[in-house]
């Protein structure tokens, strides 16, 4: 479990996240949603120590993570896969070497044992026929799934995973939610997902942590959410036109 | 006083970053390749424009002392002696330090620096890997080693330079040429050009890895960062090279 107590981030004298409390539990997909600016990816940034919290703890267990220093903090790092928003997959190695590359830096597993847990992890994100192709020469869906491997190779306590679906069609976005979902179950990781898709939130939200100018405005999940009568998470929930005709299909029924 | 604060945060900067690069190594096997892979990216991918600047720059300098040293009082050796010293004591250090700051030094400011906006760098800290550390550390030992190398070939070929322009032009006999490159050989100067070599290698290295590191925004930030990297490493440069040579010939 990852517990945040009353977490805040000022940036100059702008406040973007103000005095958050909430959980994140084992084997559930937790989600961070809200708008653009809403202060999603600086409170995920918080949560995995890229950004140093102006107040507030950030607990990894009973770990008190903010307190730690850079060499105590390694431990827990070693634990934590993250999906970046563009993948972020080593531009210079090809797609098996950047999901070695845990395995270099962290074990002490022969080549062939790497190359094997490496297929594995691709395998299992469906990517195939592309270990040696570069970033540059796959598709935007196929590198998430990369970094997706990637993240998981180390069988990681913690996942992260910032705006997975942007800049992708629904098609393989579904696909990326559907993989993380089964990852998550699979690996019993605490699962933390960035996103204001809807249908993310839909598909795979078993818990909705909804941000709003920096504060926490709404607790959930995706059976809730739709029946919330919160008006800022209205707002937001029913821009989206599918949600708004799941709404109206409740409520005919 | 803005000017002296940011020069002042700046510096700081720079020292606390180099801190982080010279801690210990996570895996020093990780590290040794890539260290081999600076090496390339580095120093063997400059060789060949080493190569043919130190290769003209060498007849220049020739050239232009025998054209302009036209009276009978001087002995015509003085050419080769002028070359030689020339590509020693300057040309091959300095003059390829501020080449090597334009071509290594811009490569590494962009490169980090689009690690930094492409979140690559946020990858390897989320791993627990000390990414100054792993990704800059190669980029200064490759420099360290290869830049007094690349120096020694450069006075090599701008020597070679000199001496087939005299072959080719005749605008002195060769053996005055030839006795002048051994007349009065202070193997000092050699040295010196080294060190001078050594401390750029440096300079270049750290200061543009400092620049692409601490990129912040996005494309257009990064080309900037890798002007700044280029002016300041020359600038760098240049400074370092009054202060030494004070220091070392005086």
């Amino acid at each position: 479990m990852i517990r945040v107590e009353h977490l805040t981030k000022v940036f100059d004298d702008k406040v973007v996240l103000e005095d958050i409390t909430c959980t994140f539990e084992k084997g559930k997909t937790n989600l961070i949603i809200g708008q653009s600016g809403s202060g999603k990816t600086v409170l995920l940034k918080s949560i995995v120590g890229l950004i140093e919290p102006t107040e507030g703890d950030v607990y990894y267990g009973d770990v008190n993570f903010t307190r730690l220093s850079f060499t105590e903090k390694k431990d827990i790092r070693k634990k934590i896969g993250m999906l970046f928003q563009g993948a972020a997959l080593f531009d210079s190695a090809t797609v098996e070497e950047n999901v070695m590359f845990p395995l270099h830096m962290f074990t002490d597993m022969s080549d062939e044992e790497k190359r094997e847990r490496a297929n594995f992890c691709l395998k299992r994100v469906n990517v195939v026929n592309a270990n040696h192709l570069y970033p540059a020469e796959i598709s935007g869906g196929m590198k998430k799934r990369v970094a997706l491997a990637r993240a998981i190779v180390l069988n990681p306590d913690y996942l992260f995973c910032d705006e997975p679906n942007s800049g992708l069609d629904p098609q393989t976005s579904i696909l990326i939610d559907q993989l993380i979902k089964e990852i998550t179950e699979e690996f019993q990781t605490v699962t933390i997902v960035n996103t204001h898709d809807m249908n993310s939130v839909m598909g795979i939200g078993e818990k909705i942590l909804f941000i709003h100018e920096g504060r926490k405005v709404w607790e959930g999940n995706n059976k809730e959410i739709l029946s919330s009568d919160n008006e800022i998470l209205n707002k937001f929930v029913f821009a989206n036109q599918m949600a708004m005709e799941l709404k109206k299909a409740r409520g005919n029924k | 006083m803005w000017a002296m604060g940011n020069l002042l945060y700046q510096l700081g900067s720079y020292i606390l970053l180099l801190g982080k690069v010279f801690s210990k190594p996570e895996k020093k096997r990780i590290y040794y390749r890539q260290f081999l892979q600076e090496l390339n990216n580095i120093g063997i991918s400059s060789l060949g424009i080493v190569l043919i600047i130190s290769l003209f720059m060498g007849s220049v300098v020739t050239l232009q002392t025998a054209y302009n040293t036209e009276s009978p009082f001087l002995p015509k050796y003085l050419i080769g002696l002028g070359c030689r010293d020339s590509m020693i004591l300057e040309f091959s250090s300095t003059m390829i330090a501020l080449f090597m700051a334009g071509k290594a030094g811009s490569n590494i400011a962009s490169e980090l620096g689009t690690m930094r906006i492409t979140e690559q760098i946020d990858a390897l800290e989320i791993m627990g890997i000390n990414s100054a550390s792993f990704l800059i550390l190669p980029k200064i030992v490759a420099s360290l080693f290869f830049f007094p190398l690349l120096t020694i070939i450069s006075i090599i070929t701008g020597i070679f330079g000199g001496w087939l322009s005299v072959v080719v032009t005749g605008v002195i006999p060769v053996p005055d040429f030839n006795y002048g490159l051994q007349y009065a050989f202070n193997p000092f100067f050699v040295t010196y050009t080294l060190i001078k070599s050594t401390i750029f290698a440096f300079i270049i290295s750290s200061i543009s890895s400092y620049y692409g590191y601490t990129v912040e925004g996005g494309a257009l930030e990064v080309g900037r960062a890798s002007t700044k990297a280029v002016v300041y490493s020359s600038i760098n440069v240049l400074l370092f090279n009054v202060i030494l040579t004070q220091l070392l010939l005086s």
